[in-house]
């Protein structure tokens, strides 16, 4: 049996995180390191440890943004945000409860309205997501100030063959 | 010139206006856009963070269409366009991937599909010197910070974009359309992206250091290429730094005189009319 380390790499399929020698440029140029609570080369050597419990139930999966800095600056070209990705999705099939559940509930509802339509609806997502959280007045006035102006549509154009999108996420997607 | 065309889910909604542009400056400059048949999401931020395989699945779809068609399928969405190159490169060099991919699809991927940015577009295959040709009114007084955000430029050897650290493209298209682009060291750090829903105090963080940075570095405005970071920007701004946020195309329509900016200018959160008319751009 793999233990956590192989595991992530062989999910990873790229650069071992062995590779990762701490110069911590990964974490230095962080966006989100102020928020999340271990940083990036901190998550690498945590992985490394074993510390699987640690990771699947931490806030900092799910704060990190996906912006790239980190692969594009490491010297060894150590895939972090593909490493980040790893750990969210051992989680949700660990079907632990996230630490954000905000942001999960955010991806939840965004991939169900592609699921529905094959394209995002902007409206439905948001009832959808507030649905989820209970945070029916957060953003409303921006929203409807939106609306009014024009700015979401109700109904927009979804794809026409939505079977093959059903057998995308069928095959897909266990979320 | 003609190019497949993905708009993506944004440019139908919250980025009405930045679709509009695209295809209106298109259309100026000669290009013939023809919209990719019965597109579909790419999956953004939410289908990579929760499965791998629906992550490349989403945008191979598409890209299997822009392959039949055969032309360069432009992408105006940053965040799409990252989707669609990642795909390519899981799909070249994952084992296995492509046989799993073109079994659920039902069609035979190939791998030829060639992906472009407008930007890359209107710098490289239109040129700068025919686009200053075409400026019917030179942008005069106008101060942008070119903000070119994440999407377009990292990982580097996968978006084959531009130098990831200093960008220039955005910036030499502004000053071909006579506006004064202002240097600054923000134009790729970070706005918060999609967390801009379930995150939102931190993304206003992030916003208003860069909002306070275009000013300090002497902007009256801030353009872009990405619909999410115009949403940020444009909404969730702080009071006391609140510059209008531009897509890049509304202001090439607007200098190359053509019709739609004052009807696009509507839509956004921070009125750009204000500091148009005073430059006497409206």
């Amino acid at each position: 049996m793999k233990n956590f380390l192989e595991e992530v790499n062989a999910r990873i399929g790229g650069v071992a995180l062995q590779n990762c020698y701490h110069c911590m440029k990964c974490s230095s140029g962080c966006p989100m390191a102020e928020v999340m609570e271990y940083q990036s080369n901190e998550i690498i050597r945590m992985v490394q440890l074993g510390e699987r419990e640690k990771l699947l139930n931490s806030s900092a999966i799910w704060l990190c943004v996906s912006c790239e800095t980190c692969v594009t600056r490491c010297p060894n070209a150590v895939d972090i945000p593909r490493m980040i990705d790893v750990l969210r999705q051992m989680s949700l099939e660990a079907g632990i409860k996230p630490a954000e559940p905000e942001v999960v509930a955010f991806h939840r509802a965004f991939l169900d309205t592609v699921k529905l339509g094959g394209r995002v609806n902007e409206p439905l997502m948001m009832v959808s997501y507030k649905a989820r959280t209970g945070t029916w007045f957060k953003d409303l006035v921006m929203g409807l100030k939106m609306l009014l102006k024009g700015k979401l549509s109700l109904v927009s154009p979804r794809t026409r063959n939505r079977t093959v999108i059903h057998r995308i996420f069928k095959r897909t997607s266990k979320l | 010139m003609e190019y497949s065309y993905y708009p993506g889910c944004s440019l139908h909604s919250t980025g009405k206006e930045y679709g509009l542009s695209v295809e209106v400056v298109s259309r100026a400059l000669g290009l013939k856009l023809h919209e990719l048949f019965d597109w579909s999401c790419c999956g953004a931020t939410s289908a990579h963070s929760t499965s791998f395989d629906l992550s490349v699945a989403l945008p191979a779809r598409n890209l299997i269409f822009a392959e039949k068609r055969g032309l360069d399928v432009m992408i105006p969405c940053a965040a799409c366009y990252n989707r669609f190159k990642m795909a390519q490169h899981h799909l070249a060099n994952a084992p296995g991937l492509r046989g799993k991919v073109s079994e659920t699809l039902g069609y035979e991927y190939r791998g030829t599909a060639v992906i472009r940015s407008p930007i890359d577009i209107f710098h490289q295959d239109v040129g700068l010197e025919t686009l200053e040709e075409k400026v019917r009114k030179r942008l005069a007084g106008l101060k942008p910070v070119s903000y070119y955000g994440c999407l377009w430029l990292r990982p580097a050897e996968i978006c084959d974009f531009e130098n990831p650290e200093n960008p220039v493209k955005l910036d030499e298209i502004m000053t071909s359309l006579g506006a004064e682009s202002r240097k600054w060291a923000f134009k790729t750090d970070c706005c918060g992206g999609s967390l801009t829903i379930s995150k939102t105090g931190q993304v206003e963080k992030m916003v208003g250091r860069l909002m306070r940075m275009a000013v300090e570095a002497g902007a009256n405005c801030v353009v872009t290429a990405c619909p999410l970071c115009l949403a940020n920007l444009d909404m969730r701004a702080p009071a006391e730094n609140r510059l209008p946020v531009f897509y890049f195309t509304e202001l090439m329509a607007l200098a190359l005189g053509l019709e739609g900016p004052e009807k696009w200018f509507k839509l956004h959160g921070t009125d750009p009319r204000p500091l148009l008319r005073s430059l006497d751009l409206l």
